[in-house]
C-alpha cells in the first residue's frame, strides 16, 4: 500500500463524509428541534436526487455551463425544502406530541408513499445525471487520477457546516431555534410562533437532505432503493454524533467516511461492519454519542400493556378459537391455506416483538433482523448441511435467539428513539451481509430449495404444524408477559428509577427479553422459510420490521390479542388492494399515516375502549 | 457504629462544586433531615447515597460497609429503600401488584417464568398496604389514585425490601397541606417502630421542624449547621443564609 | 377602570385530579398583586393556565379585553404578558444577549421602555457578563436574566412565579427593586409566592390561594392584618 494510494483512499472517505454529512446534518438539526425523527429524511434525499437528475439536464440544454448546472441543483434542493414543508403542515404538527414509536411509524408512512409518487413522477428506471461543466477532466494527486468533482464534493461539507453554523449562530431564526431544542414551551411563552419555527426548520431540513441527494447525480444513479440504505447511515451518523448535534454530526460523518474508505480494505464486502463496530465502541462509552445530551430524547413511551382482571370466558373463547382454526383444512381451499398459514406467522412474529414493545416499552425497529435469521438460520442449515427441517428449525431458533443475545448486549444500555434507530441499523447491517456475502447467502437470490419434511409436506400439515407452533409460542410469551419475569419487564418500562431502586436488574431484564422476543420471530422465520421454499435479503429489511409494528399498531399494543387481529388485517388490505392498483404502497403509507391518526390504540385497543366508556 | 456514615463527598460538575466534604452519619430509628436552599447540592447528595451519581471523592458506607460505588440496585440489596421526588410507581399494575413486584424483587424472583406473578406473595402486600393505608385499594390500577395516594404505594414499595435505611426525596412535594402531615405522622411511626434511619430532603419547613429528630444545613455544596430543631433555629448562620430571609428583608411584621 | 388581565371562573385538572376550582382575580395597569399560597396550592398551575400552557375552563379569561381563552401562547405572549417561569428556564446553550434576543419581539418593539442597554442598566450584573452562557450563571443571576428575556418584549403585564424562590437573601432584595422598577415603568405584576413577607413588600393587592381555591382578594394591608387568615393558609 503506497502514498498515494492511502491519499487518495482518504480523498475518497473524505467526499462520501461531506455527502453523508449534509445530508445527516438536516436529519440531526430537525431532530432537534422537533424531537421526531424523521424516516422519511432519506426519501428527501432521493426526490433531491430524480428531481436534480431530470432538472440539471435540462437547464443544461436551455444553456450549458456552471452555473446551470449548480442553479439546478439548488433549485432542486429548494424544491425538496417546499416538500418539508408541506409534510410539516400536514403530518408532523399533528403528532409532535405522540409517542415516538407512532412518530417513527407516520414518517415511514411518508417514506411509503414517496416510493410511489417518485416511480409515478420520473419513472421506475435509474437516472444518471450530466457530469459538472468544467469539472469533468480528472486530476492528477502524487501520480494518481482524481475526479474534480469529488474535490468540489470534499470542499462543500466544511462549506455547508460554516453556513449551518453561522445561520445557527448569527441569525435570529438560528438563536431561536438552539432555544426551541432546549425549552419550546418558554420559547412560546416569550412570544414566538412556534409553528412558523418547525415549519422553518423542516424547510432547511429537507433541504439539505435534497442537496445531499442533488449533488449525488454525477457520480450515482438517481434510484429508488437509495431512500433506505442512506437513512440507515444518515441514522448512524446522528447517533454517533449525539442526536440533535450539527459539530457531532459532522465529526461522526468523517470518521465514517475514513471507516468506509479503509474498512473495505479489510472487509471488501460489507464495509457497514466496521461502521458496525465502531457505532458499538462509541455508544459503549458514550450512550448518547459525542456530543449528544441524555434530556433530549424522542416523544413519549407508548403505553403498552396494563394489569386488567382476566376476561370472564377468555380460556373457553381461546380454545374454540383454535379449533375453529384447526378446523380451517376441512374447507380445503389451497389458497385460503397458504394465506392462512402467512397470517399465522406474522402474527407470531408481530407477537414476539409485543414482548419487547409492549410489555418492555423497548421500541425495536428493526426486528426483522431475528426473524431473518431464523430463516437464515433454517436455510443455511438445509443448503451447506443438508440436514432436514426437524433439525433446521432448532438451528433457526437458535440463530436468532444468538443474534438477539448479540444486539441485545448493546442497545439495552440505550433508550427511547436512540434504541429504535440502533435496532434498525443492527437489522440493516444483517440485510447487507445477507446481500453481499453471496458464497455463502446466494445474495440477492436468496437461497431456495427450502421444504419441509415429507410427513408436512402437505399444504393442510403445514398449516396445522404452523397453527401448533404458533400456539404454544403465543401460549409461552403469554405465560411469560404474566410471570414475575414480565412484571418486572414491565415495572422497568413504567419507571426505571423505581425498578433499579427495587433491586431489579434492568438491563439483563431487558436483554433476557430481546433474546426471547429474538427466538419468538426466529421460529416465525424459520416457519416462513419452509412455507415459502426459500429465502432472501428482503426478509431482513425494514419493511419487514415495519410490516411487524404495522401489525401490532393495528391491532393495540396494549392488548394481548392485537397483533394476531393486526396481522389478519394488514394481510386481507394487502390481498385486496395489490391486485387492484401498482400504487399499493402509497395506500399502505397513507393507511399508516391514517391509522397513527385516528386510531392510536390500535383496532383492539379501540373496540376495548368503547366497551369501556360504555360500561 | 452508626447505620449510614458519610465521610467527606466531594462532587464536582464542570467547575462548579456541587459538594464539598460533605460527612455526616444516620443513627436506626432516627429522622434525618437535609435542607438547603434551591442549588445548594441537596440533590446531589442524595443521589451519591442512592447510587444514581458516582461521587469524586469520599466514601459512602452501611454499617460500615463501603457501597460508595455499588448500583442502586446492590443498595437495595444492602437494606436501603427509596422514595422519590416525583413520586415514582409502576402506573400500568394494581396497587397491590406494585408492591408485589418489590416483594417479588426482595425475594429474587424477578427472573421466575413458570409462575403467575400476581400469585407471589400477596399476602405480605396487603399487610404492607395496610400499614400505609391503602389496603383498600389494593385492586385499583395505580394511574388512577391521587397523587397523596401514590406517595404511600411509594412508601410500602419502600417498605418491602425491608430497608434499613430510606431515603426520602422531598416526601411531601405536591401534597396537599393536611396529607403532609399524615404521611410524615406515618413515617415517623414506622421509622420508630422498625429502627429505620430514615434520611430526607423537605422544602416545608413545618415538616421539617415538626418532624426531624436532627437537621443538616447545606449551602453551597458544605454543610454549615447540623443539630436538633431547636439548635437548628437558633443557628444565626443558617438564619442569615437560609431560613431568615424573609423577615430581614423588609421588616414586615 | 377596566382590568389589564380579568380572570373569572377558572378551573383545571391535571388528569383526574382537579387542581383549580373557580378561580377569580384581577389585575389592574400599574399594580402588583400577589398570589400568595402555599407549595402546591395552585399558583403556578393558575399562571399556567391564564398563558394557555395547561388546559383549563374558564367563564372569562380576557386581556385588555380581548379574550384570550383557547389562544396559542405565543399569540398571549404578543398581546403584551409577558412570563418568568418558576424555575427560571434560562436556555442554558445560549449566552445572555442570546437569551435576551429570543424575548425580544419585533412587533412590540419601541412600544414602552425597555431596550437591551436600557435593560443592562436595571441589570448591571447582566451587563458584564452578556457573552456567557445561561449554564454558567448562578441561581440569582439566572433569574435575573429570566425577568430581562421577558421584559425585552415590552409587555404590559407580566406573570412571575416565585421569584424569591431558592435564592440568597441579598438577591431576594434586589429582586424586590426590581419588581418595583417594572411598577414604576408601568408594568403590572401577577407575582406567585410563598415567601409572604417578599409578598407584602411589594404588592398593592393580596390573593390568597389555597388548594385551588381563592381563600382571600383584597390590599395588602387588610391581608397583613388578618393573623388567623395567614396561620390557617400559610401556616405562620
Amino acid at each position: 500500500m503506497d502514498l498515494s494510494f492511502v491519499a487518495i483512499q482518504a480523498l475518497n472517505g473524505l467526499a462520501s463524509a461531506s455527502s453523508l454529512f449534509i445530508t445527516a446534518c438536516g436529519l440531526t438539526l430537525v431532530f432537534g428541534v422537533t424531537r421526531i425523527v424523521n424516516f422519511a429524511h432519506g426519501s428527501l434525499y432521493m426526490v433531491g436526487a430524480f428531481t436534480a437528475a431530470t432538472l440539471v439536464p435540462w437547464m443544461l440544454e436551455l444553456w450549458f455551463g456552471p452555473v446551470s448546472f449548480w442553479l439546478g441543483i439548488v433549485i432542486s434542493a429548494l424544491i425538496v425544502g417546499l416538500l418539508g414543508v408541506v409534510i410539516e403542515v400536514l403530518l408532523l404538527r399533528r403528532i409532535y406530541g405522540a409517542p415516538e414509536l407512532f412518530q417513527l411509524l407516520a414518517t415511514f408512512g411518508i417514506v411509503l408513499v414517496l416510493q410511489d409518487l417518485v416511480v409515478q413522477i420520473f419513472g421506475p428506471q435509474d437516472i444518471l445525471g450530466p457530469r459538472a461543466p468544467g469539472l469533468r477532466a480528472p486530476v492528477e494527486i502524487l501520480g494518481r487520477r482524481f475526479p474534480s468533482y469529488e474535490l468540489v464534493l470534499i470542499a462543500a461539507g466544511p462549506a455547508v457546516l460554516a453556513a449551518v453554523w453561522f445561520v445557527l449562530r448569527k441569525t435570529r431564526f438560528g438563536t431561536l431555534i438552539r432555544a426551541a431544542t432546549q425549552d419550546r414551551e418558554m420559547v412560546a411563552a416569550l412570544g414566538v410562533n412556534q409553528a412558523l419555527l418547525f415549519t422553518g426548520t423542516l424547510f432547511l431540513g429537507a433541504f439539505l437532505a435534497g442537496l445531499g441527494g442533488a449533488l449525488q447525480i454525477p457520480r450515482v444513479a438517481a434510484n429508488t432503493g437509495m431512500d433506505l440504505s442512506i437513512i440507515a447511515e444518515c441514522f448512524v451518523v446522528t447517533v454517533v454524533g449525539g442526536m440533535g448535534s450539527v459539530p457531532g454530526a459532522f465529526l461522526a460523518a468523517l470518521i465514517i467516511g475514513q471507516l468506509q474508505a479503509f474498512g473495505i480494505l479489510i472487509f471488501p464486502k460489507s464495509t457497514l461492519v466496521v461502521v458496525f463496530l465502531l457505532m458499538a465502541v462509541v455508544l459503549a462509552i458514550r450512550p448518547y454519542g459525542f456530543f449528544g445530551r441524555p434530556e433530549i430524547l424522542g416523544g413519549t413511551h407508548a403505553v403498552g400493556i396494563a394489569s386488567r382482571k382476566p376476561m370472564a370466558r377468555g380460556t373457553l373463547l381461546a380454545t374454540i378459537g383454535i379449533v375453529l382454526l384447526a378446523c380451517l383444512p376441512l374447507i380445503g381451499d389451497p389458497y385460503l391455506l397458504k394465506v392462512a398459514t402467512e397470517i399465522l406467522v406474522f402474527a407470531l412474529f408481530a407477537f414476539s416483538l409485543q414482548l419487547l414493545i409492549g410489555v418492555g416499552g423497548l421500541v425495536s425497529f428493526g426486528h426483522a433482523a431475528f426473524f431473518g435469521l431464523g430463516a437464515y438460520g433454517s436455510a443455511l442449515t438445509v443448503k451447506w448441511l443438508g440436514a432436514p427441517m426437524e433439525a433446521a428449525f432448532p438451528a433457526g431458533l437458535l440463530l436468532a435467539a444468538l443474534g438477539a443475545a448479540l444486539i441485545g448486549a448493546f442497545v439495552v444500555r440505550l433508550s427511547g428513539i436512540y434504541l429504535a434507530m440502533m435496532t434498525l441499523a443492527a437489522a440493516q447491517i444483517l440485510y447487507a451481509i445477507a446481500f453481499q456475502w453471496v458464497e455463502v447467502t446466494g445474495g440477492d437470490n436468496g437461497i431456495v430449495g427450502v421444504w419441509p419434511s415429507n410427513w408436512v409436506a402437505g399444504r393442510s400439515a403445514y398449516y396445522l404444524l404452523t397453527l401448533a407452533l404458533t400456539v404454544i409460542t403465543v401460549l409461552f410469551l403469554k405465560k411469560i408477559i404474566e410471570s414475575p419475569f414480565g412484571y418486572a419487564l414491565r415495572a422497568a418500562r413504567d419507571s426505571e428509577p423505581r425498578a433499579e431502586a427495587i433491586g431489579i436488574a434492568v438491563r439483563q431484564q431487558r436483554w433476557l427479553a430481546f433474546i426471547l422476543a429474538g427466538a419468538g420471530a426466529g421460529i416465525a422465520g424459520s416457519l416462513y422459510a419452509f412455507s415459502r421454499g426459500s429465502v432472501d435479503p428482503s426478509l431482513l429489511g425494514i419493511p419487514t420490521s415495519v410490516d411487524a409494528l404495522t401489525m401490532l399498531l393495528l391491532g393495540g399494543i396494549q392488548t394481548i390479542a392485537g397483533p394476531l387481529a393486526g396481522s389478519a388485517v394488514l394481510h386481507i388490505l394487502r390481498d385486496q388492494i395489490m391486485p387492484l392498483t401498482s400504487l399499493w404502497r402509497l395506500f399502505l403509507g397513507l393507511s399508516i399515516i391514517g391509522m397513527v391518526l385516528v386510531f392510536p390504540r390500535g383496532l383492539v385497543g379501540t373496540i376495548r375502549q368503547w366497551g369501556e366508556d360504555r360500561a | 457504629m452508626s447505620l449510614l456514615a458519610v465521610e467527606r463527598l466531594n462532587k464536582a460538575f464542570g467547575g462548579v462544586v456541587a459538594a464539598h466534604d460533605v460527612s455526616f452519619a444516620v443513627e436506626r430509628g432516627e429522622m434525618l433531615a437535609l435542607i438547603g436552599p434551591n442549588g445548594a447540592g441537596k440533590s446531589t447528595v442524595f443521589n451519591m447515597i442512592g447510587g444514581q451519581l458516582p461521587p469524586d471523592r469520599g466514601a459512602v458506607l452501611l454499617e460500615d460497609k463501603a457501597i460508595t460505588l455499588a448500583s442502586p440496585q446492590e443498595r437495595f440489596r444492602q437494606g436501603i429503600g427509596r422514595t422519590f421526588q416525583i413520586a415514582q410507581a409502576f402506573h400500568s399494575m394494581t396497587v397491590c401488584e406494585n408492591v408485589q413486584m418489590a416483594l417479588i424483587s426482595h425475594h429474587r424472583e424477578s427472573r421466575a417464568i413458570w409462575t403467575e406473578a400476581r400469585q407471589h406473595h400477596r399476602r405480605d402486600a396487603l399487610d404492607l398496604l395496610s400499614q400505609v393505608g391503602m389496603a383498600e385499594a389494593a385492586d385499583r390500577s395505580c394511574s388512577v389514585l391521587a397523587y397523596g395516594d401514590v406517595k404511600r404505594v411509594e412508601l410500602a414499595i419502600a417498605l418491602a425490601g425491608e430497608p434499613k435505611l430510606l431515603l426520602m426525596d422531598e416526601p411531601t412535594a405536591g401534597m396537599a397541606f393536611r396529607e403532609r402531615a399524615a404521611l410524615m405522622d406515618l413515617t415517623h411511626s414506622i421509622a420508630r417502630t422498625r429502627r429505620i434511619g430514615i434520611l430526607f430532603t423537605e422544602h416545608d419547613m413545618d415538616v421539617v421542624f415538626g418532624h426531624a429528630s436532627r437537621i443538616l444545613v447545606l449551602l453551597r455544596g458544605e454543610i454549615i449547621a447540623a443539630g436538633s430543631p431547636a439548635e437548628i433555629r437558633e443557628n444565626a448562620q443558617v438564619r442569615q443564609a437560609y431560613l431568615g430571609n424573609a423577615p430581614a428583608l423588609t421588616g414586615a411584621p | 377602570m377596566t382590568p389589564l388581565l380579568d380572570i373569572q371562573g377558572l378551573s383545571a385538572s391535571y388528569g383526574r385530579a382537579q387542581v383549580l376550582f373557580d378561580i377569580s382575580l384581577q389585575l389592574h395597569p400599574g399594580e402588583v398583586v400577589a398570589l400568595i399560597g402555599r407549595n402546591g396550592a395552585g399558583k403556578t398551575t393558575t399562571l399556567k393556565a391564564i398563558l394557555g400552557l395547561v388546559i383549563a375552563r374558564a367563564e372569562r379569561l380576557a386581556f385588555k379585553g380581548q379574550s384570550i381563552a383557547g389562544l396559542p401562547t405565543y399569540r398571549i405572549a404578543r398581546l403584551g404578558l409577558g412570563y418568568v417561569a418558576e424555575d427560571r428556564r434560562i436556555f442554558t446553550d445560549l449566552t445572555v444577549e442570546e437569551n435576551l434576543e429570543v424575548g425580544r419581539q419585533a412587533q412590540r418593539a419601541g412600544r414602552s421602555p425597555w431596550s437591551r442597554e436600557r435593560l443592562f442598566g436595571l441589570f448591571p450584573n447582566l451587563a458584564e457578563m452578556r457573552g456567557r452562557r445561561g449554564s454558567q450563571m448562578s441561581g440569582g443571576e439566572q433569574q435575573m436574566l429570566a425577568i430581562a428575556r421577558t421584559l425585552m418584549g415590552n409587555p404590559d403585564a407580566i406573570l412571575l412565579d416565585e421569584p424569591s424562590e431558592g435564592i440568597a437573601p441579598v438577591i431576594v432584595q434586589a429582586m424586590a427593586e426590581v419588581i418595583r422598577a417594572m411598577k414604576a415603568e408601568g408594568v403590572a405584576v401577577l407575582l406567585s409566592e410563598q415567601n409572604w413577607a417578599f409578598a407584602a413588600a411589594i404588592g398593592d393587592r393580596a390573593c390568597v390561594i389555597e388548594r385551588g381555591t381563592i381563600r382571600f382578594a383584597g390590599p395588602m394591608a387588610d391581608f397583613l392584618a388578618d393573623e388567623a387568615l395567614r396561620a390557617e393558609t400559610l401556616g405562620v
